[in-house]
Parts: C-alpha cells; structure tokens; sequence
C-alpha cells in the first residue's frame, strides 16, 4: 500500500464496476426501510450514501454486507450474485465498519485486527493443537500483516492497547484496520467521522484517500456534508428509503430537493432529521 | 492521535504517604520474639490434641506453623527497616506484614478456641499459647503504625536469572509442601488450622508483591515454570507413602480439572453458557464401561484401552454436535436452559436404557460396576509399587496417568486460546454480530467449541471410568455441570491456572470438609458469593478480565498497558 497525491480526483480513470444492487427493497413489517434503490461502485471509486436520520442508509449497509435479507433485489460483486450471508460477502470483498463502534473491546488492537484476518486463513484446529509447520506460517504471516495494516492506518504504537483503552479516533481507525484485513475490494464506512473534530475528520479523509489510491472503491456514510462533497466522486442521497438523486457533488449539493429534505430550509444544516431510527435498522 | 502516551506521571505523583510511628518497627521485632518463644512453650496440657502441643522446647505441627509466619514476618521487618532494606523498595512490606499479623491474631484464637474445645475450656490453655497470640497481636499492632509506601515498579525487577527460576521452584516446592501437609490432616481442627496458615501465608506474599516478582519471572521463564508446576504435582504421590484416600481425591481432582478445562473452551472462550456439561465426561465413562470386560459389559467388542479413549472422546464430541447444531442457534439464556436439559436426558437414557425400555446397553440404575483395573503395555494399573521405599498404591497410577491427560489438555487449551481458532472464540464472545460481519464463521466455530469441549470432556471420563471401578447414572446429576461452571468462574473465567485451582478446590474441600457434612453446600454458596461480590473476576483473573469488573482502577489500567508493551517490546 502506497502514499500517494490525493485531492485529485477528477483526474483518475474509473474501472470496471464492482458492486452493483439493483432494485434492493427491505420491508419491516408494514415500514418500507429501503426502496427499490439501485447503486453501482466502480473500481478506485469513492461513493457517498447520504440522507436525513432514518433515510435507511445503515439498512441499506446491513441489506449490502448480508446482515439483512432483503425483500427484493439483488447485490452483484464483481459481476456475481452475493447470497446474503455476512461470510460469503467478505470473502467476496466487500468488509464495512459500523456506525456506533464495534471493536472486541477485550482484545488487543493487533488481535483485533487479527481476527479479519480470520476468513483468509485455513489453519483447523489440529494444525493449531500440534503447531504444525502451516499453522506457523500462517500465524507469522497474520501477525505481520495485521501489524502492517495498523500502521497504515497510523496506529502502529498501539499495537498491543486493548481495543477498549483507546482513544475514540483510533477506535474509528482500527475498525478500518480490521476491515482492511479481509483483503476487501470494497469497503463500506459507516459514519467514520461521527464525534469528530475537524483535526480528527481531515485525518480520517486523508486516510480515506490512502484506502483509495491503494487499489480499493469505498462507500461512505456521512452526514458532514464539507467531508462528503471534498471527499466523494458521486453521492447518492436517500430519503425515506428512496433513492432521492444520484450523482457528482456538484449536482447533488445544488439540488433543491436535496437541500429541501435534507440540508433543511432553515439555519440548521445538518443532524435535525427525526431522532427514532428504522427498527432494528441502526446496527 | 496515534502517539498514545502512557499516563506514567499521574503515578509518581503519589498519594501521601503516611507517616509511621517510630515505636512500630521495635514493636514488630518484639511481636516476631514473643511468638517464636511462645511457640517453642507448651501450648496446652492435653496431649491427646491437636497433634499434641503439650511439649515445652519441642515445637510440633501447628507450633511450626506459626514459626513460619513469624520467619516471613521478620523478613518483612528486616525489609522495612535494616539489613534487606534494599528488598524493601520493591516489596510493600506493611501490607504483607498486616496480612501475616491479621492471620497470625486469627491462627492463634482458632487455637485456643480449638483446645478449649476439644478439652474442655480455657483452662488447658498453657502460658505458651498466650504468649504467642500476644506476639501476633503486637505483629498485627506494628503492622498497622508502619507507614505505607509508594513502591517500585515491580514488573522492571530484575533479578539473575538463576534466582528467577530458583524462586520459581521454591514456590512449587512450598506448594507442594503446604498441599502435602494439609491433606495430611484427617482431623477437623489441624485442617482448619492448616488452611488458616497456607491462607494467611497466600495473601501475605501477594499483598507485600512477592507473588507479582515471581509472576513476573514465571513470565520470563515460561517453561521453566511449567516444568515446576509439573514436577511438584508429579513428585505429590511420593508425599504421600501409600495414603490411598488422599490419592483417589488427587485423582479426582484431575478429573474434575480436565473437564473444566473443556467447559473452559466452551464458556471462557466462546463465551456459551453450558449447565448440562456433566453428560460429557458420563459419556465418555459410558463408553469406557460397556467397552471393558467387566461382566456387567453390554457389548462384545473389546478393544484395547487407547482405541477405548478414542471412542468415548468421539462420542461425547458426536453428543456435542448433536446437542449443538439446533441449539446453538439460541444464545444466552435460552442455550444454558437447552444445555441444562440435555444433562438431564443423558442420566435419564442411561438410567432407562435397561432392557425394560429398550436395548440393555447401561444396566439402568445399577449401572456398571466391576470395571477391571487398567493394562497399559503390559503394566497394570491395579498393582502397588514401591520407588525409593515409597510405597505407591493403585491411585498413584491413575494420578500418572491422569497427570499425563491434563498436560495434553492443558498444551490443546493453551494453544487454540493462541491461535486463529481461539481469536475466533474470543470475537465471538465479545460481540458476536460484529465476529460475522468480519467473516468469522460463528455457528461453526460455536460447534467446533462444543465438539473440543466434549472430546477432552470425554477422554477424561474414559480414565475416569475405569479409576471407579464402576458407572452409574447417579454420578451425573445436575449439582455436577453446576461445580464445573463454579470451578470456572471461582478460579477465572478463561485462565489455566485459575481453572486449575478452581477445580481443587471445589474437589478438595467437600472431601476434606466432611465433618461440615450437610453444611457443606451452605459454606460453598456463601463463599461463591462472598467471591462473586469482593472478586467478580475470579481467583486468578487474567488482568485482562481484571479490568472489566474494576473498570474505574486508573492504576490497575496503566500498569496493565505497561505490562502489555513491556511483554511486546522484549518480543521483538
């Protein structure tokens, strides 16, 4: 992994697609959380997912990585059908980060980091018993990738802090870590910047360039609109579960719909949608 | 954001040390005096109790007790002030030396409570008993005028290396001793008094460090330590000279340690709550049963004792995925009331399955009895031997054997807690969405975890079995799972050595303790929650675990984090 130029983003070529869900619906009972919302990433693409509180963002996220069965639709990646099974999909490619953080809090941040190592590894229970000469390798190999990976992402000191004794921003950090430890393609960012400061968040979208210019599209959840437009190469704005407007920065920040249902009329310009979340559908 | 800067300088600025009085330190001296005389004076006039301390300047068994504690006392004293006054600056010699005055005041009134007891009131108390619990007195008086320190850290105490591993043995060494000696005390009183002692001794070396410097060297030397853990528990029968009582407890107690440890897998790691576990270890004694050539045997095939092993282990393991597969798919409560039925229906089909009800595989109520004593390469484990005039009885052989079971049990424990399977195990247990979501495969790994539980749950249940002599349903009721969970949480969830201990204890008091008889129960529920209100996490925490329950130590925090980097950067 590289560090590279970032800001420049017009500039860069945009590949194949890697994800593409089509028609996904999710229904909760009589709630229609998600409707009928199609999104296409494309390879080295940064793509934002915004929307007031309780636009079904998170479910959308939850329907994508299979931790929902949607209703109806489908999620292609890299032009296969993901069955919606939370292990298929990371072996797939596609690994997330949660809104409210989800770290093994009782572990250390080189464990956790090792534990999204878990689905490229194989070594049984045997091997593991007997230490055999697999098991060591692999072992060794977990190590020096997850310490590689903490590094990356800046946190190559703490390698050895339990997860739970870390400061918040490298909190939102080694969740990424794990993430990237699943060897993703994509990687879905749920709120990465909630509870930060301004220092905080420029740090976590020049990371965010890093994943990006190391080979890999991401798709960002976020409600700091300054953050979003710098950041993204295309935004697609939910509301009420439907696709509102897909498209560049420019056109979504300029759109009065957009600006109508989510950025408010009024002063506020952000956070003041309705506070009761979807059911079930903030993870 | 990334520089993590260890609070260290929040330490130094120490709280206020406190002033002693200048008269505690004479005081002490005085107190160490006063109970070495007095316990080289004739405690009592019987010579009948107590394993007679009626002798003057012959000091016998419970007198060499308080002898001892007087020797770590003036230790401590010598620490704080005088030749070892070097030692001091590591070791909190005020803390342990209130630990040793505190038990010594409480040894003593055991004492006199005990003569008067057993002969008829404090009249039989002679001058040599009060003298000595005037010296612990005044011990625990100077304890308590010393002042408190602000100590060194005692994880950069470094000491040669010859002396690490040496302090390492001596602690087994006395271990083996203080076990060795205990057990050897069949009467209700020296027992109390034995425990009292190896109590107050315990809590005096892990109040004043002495424990966190060898814990540290056991760090440093890890095989030193568990070499020496294993050569005091393999030299236990030589201390015994052919007392089978005391063998067939220590047998059972490596039993009982080697399906904890199973359960460990399951309820420390994986974090599920198991309540039917028992049935694992019946199984496996089952199939050891119906297997050998006990005439009460219901099925032909006898082959030879390894393929038995095999068998039962893979058959308790098959009961795990059984009981697993459905199950697992509730959590929480609702698995620990399936598991808790699962036990029920092992006992109740071994107790059914009679030839009334169906096949006659168990002998029903009756069970199996008669299972020949073991053969193994042509040695039998039925006869006595004798090594270097040490007489060593049918229950010594087993205790080998077992000893040789739990070391396997112990290295598997300890190498899946450190490998891919067991960051798994522990993912899950700490969140169990976000495990799956990171491409864990938590119903396979759940299985795999009953599956390994059961399977050494089961080997040992193959030895167990045959260490019996017989089977029955009865062996396996529900208050069984329930010790196995309490052995756990008792000694540390998750840990080995604290299951270890766990497990001794909760086997070793009920047998010792007879005399408590129907309040035996009684006295285990109080202590469990006497532990579970002052030491949630247990006997011997993992500090990890440590720091969930006392989530507001400040201090606790940052000596674990200086523990952890210390650890890493002597990795590197």
């Amino acid at each position: 992994m590289t560090v590279t130029e970032t800001q420049d983003v017009a500039a860069r070529p945009i590949g194949d697609p890697v994800l593409e869900a089509s028609g996904v619906t999710m229904r909760f009972g009589g709630l229609l959380a998600v409707n009928d919302v199609n999104l296409t990433v494309r390879e080295g693409e940064i793509v934002g997912l915004i929307g007031p509180n309780g636009a079904g963002k998170t479910t959308f996220f939850n329907c994508l990585t299979g931790l929902y069965k949607p209703t109806s639709g489908q999620v292609r990646f890299s032009g296969t059908p993901l069955p919606p099974k939370p292990r298929a999909v990371v072996r797939a490619g596609m690994a997330r980060t949660f809104q409210n953080i989800r770290l093994f809090a009782n572990m250390t941040a080189l464990e956790n980091v090792m534990v999204g190592r878990y689905c490229r590894t194989s070594a049984g229970a045997l091997t593991s018993v007997l230490h055999g000469p697999k098991f060591r390798r692999e072992e060794a190999a977990t190590r020096a990738r997850a310490q590689e990976l903490l590094e990356f992402v800046g946190l190559g000191r703490s390698t050895e802090h339990l997860a739970r004794n870390m400061p918040y921003g490298d909190q939102r950090r080694l969740e990424i870590a794990r993430a990237l430890a699943t060897d993703p393609k994509l990687i879905l960012l749920d709120e990465p910047t909630a509870g930060m400061n301004p220092q905080e968040t420029r740090q976590a979208s020049d990371l965010i360039f890093k994943i990006r210019d190391s080979g890999l599209s991401v798709v960002v959840i976020e409600h700091d609109m300054r953050f979003i437009f710098n950041l993204c190469d295309r935004v697609l704005c939910l509301v009420q579960g439907s696709a509102l407007i897909e498209g560049t920065p420019e056109e979504v920040q300029s759109d009065p719909r957009v600006i109508e249902a989510y950025i408010g009329t009024g002063e506020d310009d952000e956070d003041e949608g309705p506070q009761d979340d979807v059911p079930g559908g903030e993870v | 954001m990334t520089d993590f800067e260890t609070p260290v300088d929040d330490l130094s600025e120490a709280p206020a040390v406190k002033p002693g009085k200048p008269i505690a330190w004479p005081l002490g001296l005085a107190g160490v005096a006063l109970v070495i005389v007095g316990a080289f004076l004739s405690w009592s006039y019987d010579g009948q109790i107590l394993n007679d301390l009626s002798v003057n300047f012959y000091p016998n068994g419970l007198q060499n007790l308080a002898i001892i504690l007087a020797v770590l006392s003036l230790v401590l004293l010598l620490a704080e002030k005088g030749p070892l006054v070097k030692l001091g600056s590591w070791v909190d010699a005020t803390l342990g030396l209130r630990a040793l005055g505190l038990g010594l005041v409480l040894y003593m009134v055991l004492v006199l409570i005990a003569i008067s007891i057993e002969s008829d009131g404090l009249i039989n108390v002679n001058p040599g008993g009060y003298v000595t619990l005037v010296g612990a007195a005044l011990i625990a008086a100077s304890a308590w005028m010393l002042p408190l320190h602000q100590l060194r850290d005692m994880s950069e105490a470094r000491m040669p290396a010859w002396f690490e591993i040496l302090s390492i043995a001596f602690l087994m060494a006395a271990l083996l001793f203080t076990a060795a000696y205990t057990l050897a005390q069949d009467e209700a009183w020296p027992l109390i008094l034995c425990l009292v002692f190896a109590g107050t001794a315990a809590t005096a070396l892990f109040r004043s460090g002495v424990m966190s410097f060898v814990g540290h060297a056991g760090q440093r030397h890890r095989k030193v330590l568990t070499l020496a853990a294993f050569a005091a528990a393999f030299l236990f029968p030589f201390t015994q000279n052919g007392d089978d009582t005391n063998m067939s407890i220590a047998g059972a107690v490596l039993v009982f340690s080697a399906t904890a440890m199973g359960l460990n897998i399951v309820v420390g790691l994986a974090g599920l709550l198991d309540l039917g576990y028992i049935a694992f270890l019946g199984s496996g004694a089952y199939v050891a049963a119906t297997l050998s050539t006990s005439a009460f045997a219901t099925i032909g095939w006898k082959p030879p004792f390894l393929v038995v092993v095999l068998v039962g282990a893979c058959v308790a393991a098959t009961l795990g995925l059984i009981i697993g597969s459905p199950t697992l798919r509730v959590s929480g409560d609702y698995l620990a009331i399936v598991t808790l039925g699962f036990g029920e229906i092992f006992r109740f089909s071994m107790f059914n399955l009679d030839g009334n009800n169906g096949p006659n595989l168990t002998n029903g109520p009756n069970g199996i009895p008669g299972i020949p004593d073991l053969e193994l390469f042509g040695f039998n484990f039925g006869t006595d031997h004798t090594i270097a005039g040490i007489d060593l009885t049918r229950n010594s052989n087993y205790y080998f054997l077992l000893l040789l079971l739990i070391g396997g049990v112990i290295l598997a424990f300890s190498r899946l807690n450190n490998s891919r399977i067991g960051r798994g195990w522990v993912a899950i247990r700490e969140d169990e969405k976000a495990a799956e979501a990171m491409g864990v495969n938590v119903f396979g790994l759940k299985l795999l975890a009953f599956a390994i539980g059961a399977f050494l749950a089961g080997m040992a249940g193959t030895v167990k079995a045959h260490q019996d002599g017989a089977v029955s349903p009865d062996q396996y009721i529900f208050l069984e799972s329930a010790f196995l969970l309490a052995a756990i949480v008792l000694g540390g969830m998750g840990t080995i050595v604290g299951v270890l201990l766990g497990a001794t204890i909760l086997k070793v008091l009920p047998e010792k303790l007879r005399f408590f008889l129907e309040y035996r129960l009684l006295l285990f529920g109080l202590l469990l929650v006497l532990m579970m209100r002052f030491r949630p996490e247990g006997l011997v925490a993992s500090r990890r675990r440590k720091l969930e329950f006392h989530e507001e130590d400040e201090a606790l925090a940052v000596a674990v984090e200086e523990e952890r980097l210390i650890a890493a950067e002597e990795a590197k």
